[in-house]
């Protein structure tokens, strides 16, 4: 088994992964990026349509062209060292993390670790939903847009949040049909634009509306929809048959924190950032002390929040491996939280923010209850953080001038805690 | 609830919000701008040279045009994400309209191309034209076509399909 010493480990090379890995090494830290992909990028490599955001950042630009130049800029940095084809298997106390290889089982042993290891699909329960040609929508476009390889000749999309309605616009562009797109809530999920494009091309898109079920032989020859009533129940009579090929589902995302669960970060479920979620301070740090997450893992949101997140998670870390200046800490650092804010600042990201102060909320809980505990330490639970060794501390810092007080506890004055806007709860949605 | 955020069809009401005045769309061609709901997005308005889609003080702002700046000239239809923008010429000839629709599909049609044209809803409404098409800018631009169409549709057509041969 190789052992493999770096300053920052960073899992997940996408938009958040990488940005953080050309942030923290900008700075001069030796980071190892890793990736279980064979291509960097992650999601952004699938998509082909023209990102939203500001001007002079990436908008106008597909997904795929800023991924192909995030891959450029890390090859090009003599700081980061690329581990792809690898898969993260575990983190442990001592700072070890177990990765597998396409030669077999390595440690890397890094001072500091982001995880941005991003979203799994939900999945829906409907008779005939383990029929081949029931998709995830992440594999539609892998399929097609990686592999250029057309899923089927004619699809139901269930779901009409941004990710549904984006894959029905890439399906009509390879020359698939797209029968119909079925969502449960009373209104369009994703962005208005989205949807008029693919209403423009003649594709329903029928709110109160789900799959009722897929037959077929040997695969899905068909599918039954039907609509909703109040409850969420199905009203007999209102079932629509459509002869499709494929099934496609785009009803969400939740979070792939399986590595922050086993390293012992404290957890929340917050339904509206997706699931279950690391809490973390601004710095992005979670509980966990020298772990940060960025990107779709520490919420769900989109590639632009989860780029201007992952170069925060890079500056935190490097700052504390003690390799960035107070002066220029506090300047990228108010620029970036800028950003974020402007990215979030409007209606669309309202449940976002409401979830961030939900969680913050409860990293302040426990950060309370820590301090108790570490007042009696008779009481202090076994699985308390603090029960564990600290991270390696950092062979750079050591040499570095002491930084007064901790990051992290700086960081945990939350400025958005007052956002919160009404949150509803939408445990509920079925698609 | 406007029919926008249940059928992804905007409502009269939205369309008339984005549409010039009656004697601004007689003089000449004029950009009409479909996005109705604030999304972090800005690219039109740095794509304007004329500065007649206004400054965004917020980058959530739904863009706001000034449409005696406007040229028709379609830039904005080619930058905007959301293939959200038209550019419509009124003044074309006696019976006809030309509008400039984004079109990011493969082949793209040729001039003089017959094709059926579609509305919001994507429902054939008449035949048109092909006038003009211009290719998108490498590598990310969208490819704007230029269709001739009934006059009265004006305000109706807003896509195309590719009349099937034979």
């Amino acid at each position: 088994m190789a052992v493999r010493t770096t300053e920052l480990v960073i899992i997940g090379a996408g938009p958040a992964g990488i940005c953080a890995a050309l942030e923290a090494a900008s700075h001069g830290v030796k980071t190892t990026l890793v990736d279980r992909g064979e291509e960097l990028g992650g999601q952004l490599i699938k998509q082909t349509h023209k990102f939203f955001g500001w001007h002079k950042k990436s908008a106008g630009t597909r997904g795929v062209l800023i991924a192909k130049k995030l891959a450029e800029e890390v090859l090009n940095n003599e700081n980061i060292t690329l581990l792809n084809s690898t898969e993260a298997l575990g983190y442990y106390d001592d700072g070890t993390l177990l990765v597998e290889t396409p030669r077999g089982i390595d440690r890397v042993l890094g001072d500091r670790l982001i995880v941005a290891t991003g979203a799994s699909e939900r999945m829906l329960l409907f008779p005939g939903n383990d029929l081949p040609g029931v998709y995830g929508a992440g594999a539609v476009q892998t399929l097609m847009n990686v592999h250029g390889v057309r899923p089927g000749d004619s699809v139901l999309m269930i779901g009409s949040g941004n990710i549904g309605l984006i894959v029905s616009y890439q399906l009509l562009q390879a020359g698939v049909r797209v029968a119909a797109v079925v969502e449960a809530m009373p209104t369009i999920g994703g962005y208005a634009v989205h949807a008029s494009k693919i209403r423009r091309l003649g594709v329903p898109i029928m709110t109160r509306h789900t799959i009722k079920e897929a037959y077929g032989k040997e695969q899905v020859e068909g599918a039954v929809i039907w609509e909703l009533d109040e409850n969420w129940n199905g009203i007999p009579g209102t079932e629509k048959d459509l002869e499709v090929d494929v099934v496609c589902l785009a009803i969400g995302l939740t979070p792939l924190a399986e590595l922050l669960w086993q390293c012992g970060a404290e957890m929340a479920y917050i339904p509206e950032l997706g699931g279950f979620v690391p809490l973390y301070d601004e710095t992005m740090e979670t509980t966990r002390k020298g772990v940060f997450v960025a990107g779709d893992v520490a919420g769900i949101e989109e590639a632009s929040t989860a780029m201007a997140a992952g170069r925060m998670a890079g500056l935190s870390a490097a700052r504390s491996l003690g390799k960035v200046s107070d002066l220029d800490y506090s300047r990228l650092r108010n620029e970036i939280a800028g950003e974020l804010e402007g990215l979030r600042s409007g209606p669309a990201s309202a449940k976002i923010l409401s979830g961030i102060a939900k969680m913050r909320a409860m990293l302040q809980s426990v950060k309370e209850a820590a301090a108790v505990s570490e007042a009696e330490p008779a009481n202090q639970p076994a699985n308390q953080p603090a029960d564990q060794p600290a991270n390696r501390p950092a062979k750079q810092a050591a040499s570095e001038p002491a930084k007064e007080g901790d990051l992290a506890e700086a960081g945990a004055r939350d400025s958005e805690a007052q956002g919160n806007n009404g949150s509803k709860s939408e445990e509920a949605v079925g698609a | 609830m406007s029919t926008l955020v249940t059928t992804g069809v905007p409502s009269a009401q939205d369309i008339a919000g984005v549409t010039p005045p009656e004697e601004r769309r007689a003089r000449g061609p004029y950009a009409t701008i479909e996005c109705f709901q604030p999304i972090p997005c800005d690219p039109c308005h740095h794509s304007c040279r004329f500065g007649a889609i206004q400054e965004f003080e917020d980058i959530n702002d739904i863009p706001k045009m000034d449409w005696s700046k406007c040229t028709g000239c379609a830039l904005c239809v080619a930058a905007c994400p959301g293939l959200a923008i038209f550019v419509v010429d009124e003044t074309y000839s006696e019976t006809e309209c030309l509008i400039a629709m984004p079109y990011e599909f493969v082949p793209l049609p040729e001039k003089g191309q017959p094709v059926k044209l579609t509305d919001r809803a994507g429902i054939v409404v008449a035949d048109g034209i092909v006038q003009r098409v211009v290719a998108g800018r490498k590598p990310a631009g969208t490819p704007v076509v230029w269709v001739s169409a009934p006059k009265r549709l004006a305000t109706v057509v807003r896509g195309f399909i590719l009349r099937k041969e034979g």
